[in-house]
């Protein structure tokens, strides 16, 4: 683990909140797209992990909080229930930003898998098998080809999602946030996950490739 | 080179399996194969990740009804997170093993401390503890050996671990996922070479052909 990630809590700083604002505003307008509002998400982790940046943290917290904690509402939690897991969610975003990285998911799909345990946790009460991990360092650097290659493949996606007939993304949606059976879905919806899909393969086998 | 890395898996999880374990909506045992099999398959490892990122996107971009954070939720959280960086466990050595880890994790030690029953015809199994929604048990089934002729009521997914079986659906070696409909019948034959281990999965009791493993089957859980 890299010294950065001890330090993370030593450096606190004052919270500008002017700052967070003004940003949020930019971030609601039209002029800024999903790529550069990725991009933007990507550098607030950074800036969470190398300085503790609260500003950063609360525009993420921003945005993401309220969907998390509807997340978990659509998912059976009551109230109560789900803000408190959508506040620890967002701990764990800041207490884990050194792990993040950027080549093999968003920052919003990152947020989504850590609220998704959390959701398996809490109110399924399971126990949550996770996959081997491939250890990729915390210290290494991800490739920036990678990172924006992967973006790309995800705005892919998003405007593929987007332009699904209603009836076919509605069946998404409650597949991911009414914990509703995922029946048929993919078959129906004929997503392009296999671009993306190429992508992410591309990246393990090059992972593999250093590992050996 | 670690065992963990290159092997050939012709016999994939299907995709609406792995959109359902990236949504959190699969029962347990379910959970467990899709981790034990990606452990082992960067095919269905990268389909999942993509399956995130579906989940991803739409938590970002669309529409979440009604909910807003408490007033003081912000605060509370700076608070939850002053108070320090919560331990986790240092991800344990990995050994190469038969069991990938998400399996040895729910057994609580290796192949070799596994309690095995016999369940009839020189075949064991050993019942994992699961959520009740659906089942999940290792197989051992002798080299040469059958299986006991069943049909299956709901969805069963057997996955190889060492050696390999054969049945109607095809050849199946380590990491194949061989996946049975209700309806179906089938004799999954051992391969001759090596015992044969594997992780079964299933949402509902299997019903077995012929009256003692019928009765047998009311005693063994299987
Ligand atoms: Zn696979």
């Amino acid at each position: 683990m890299s010294a950065r990630s001890h330090n993370v809590l030593s450096r606190r700083r004052s919270v500008n909140f002017q700052t967070a604002t003004t940003r949020l505003v930019a971030v609601g307008s039209k002029r800024v797209t999903n790529e550069n509002k990725r991009n933007l998400w990507i550098s607030h982790v950074h800036r969470i992990r190398d300085d503790a940046d609260k500003a950063a943290f609360a525009d993420l917290y921003a945005h993401f909080a309220p969907r998390v904690k509807g997340f978990l509402i659509n998912s059976g939690a009551d109230g109560y229930l789900a803000e408190e897991c959508a506040q620890e969610v967002m701990a764990t975003l800041w207490h884990k930003a050194h792990l993040f990285d950027p080549s093999r998911a968003s920052v919003a799909t990152w947020i989504f898998t850590i609220a998704r345990n959390r959701k398996i946790d809490i109110l399924r009460k399971q126990r949550r098998p996770e996959p081997e991990d491939l250890t990729w360092g915390p210290e290494e650097e991800p490739d920036q080809t990678d990172v924006l290659a992967l973006q790309q493949e995800t705005e892919t996606l998003s405007k593929a999602l987007t332009a699904l007939p209603a009836a076919q993304r509605e069946l998404i949606e409650q597949a991911y946030f009414g914990d509703m059976s995922h029946s048929e879905i993919a078959k129906k919806t004929g997503l392009p996950l296999g671009t993306i899909k190429s992508r992410l393969r591309l990246g393990l086998e090059r992972l593999r490739q250093t590992m050996k | 080179m670690n065992k963990m890395m290159s092997i050939d898996i012709k016999h994939h999880l299907t995709d609406e399996i792995l959109m359902g374990y990236s949504a959190g909506t699969l029962p347990e045992a379910f959970n467990l194969m899709v981790a034990t099999h990606v452990s082992l398959c960067d095919t269905c490892r990268a389909q999942l990740a993509a399956c995130d990122a579906v989940g991803g996107i739409l938590l970002d971009e669309h529409d979440v009804p009604n909910t807003q954070m408490q007033p003081d939720s912000f605060a509370a959280t700076i608070a939850m997170i002053e108070q320090g960086v919560p331990i986790t466990k240092a991800p344990a050595v990995k050994k190469p093993s038969v069991l990938p880890s998400p399996l040895r994790d729910y057994i609580g030690s290796d192949l070799n401390e596994i309690k095995w029953r016999p369940i009839g015809m020189g075949v064991k199994q050993a019942i994992l503890p699961t959520s009740k929604q659906a089942s999940a048990r290792l197989l051992m089934i002798p080299a040469g050996a059958a299986m006991p002729d069943h049909g299956h009521n709901g969805l069963e997914m057997t996955m190889v671990l060492q050696g390999a079986f054969q049945d109607d659906d095809g050849y199946f070696a380590r990491g194949d996922v061989d996946i049975a409909d209700s309806d179906l019948e089938h004799t999954p034959m051992a391969d001759i070479h090596e015992d044969c281990i594997c992780l079964a999965v299933s949402d509902a009791p299997l019903r077995f052909k012929g009256i003692l493993p019928r009765i047998m089957q009311s005693f063994i859980r299987i």
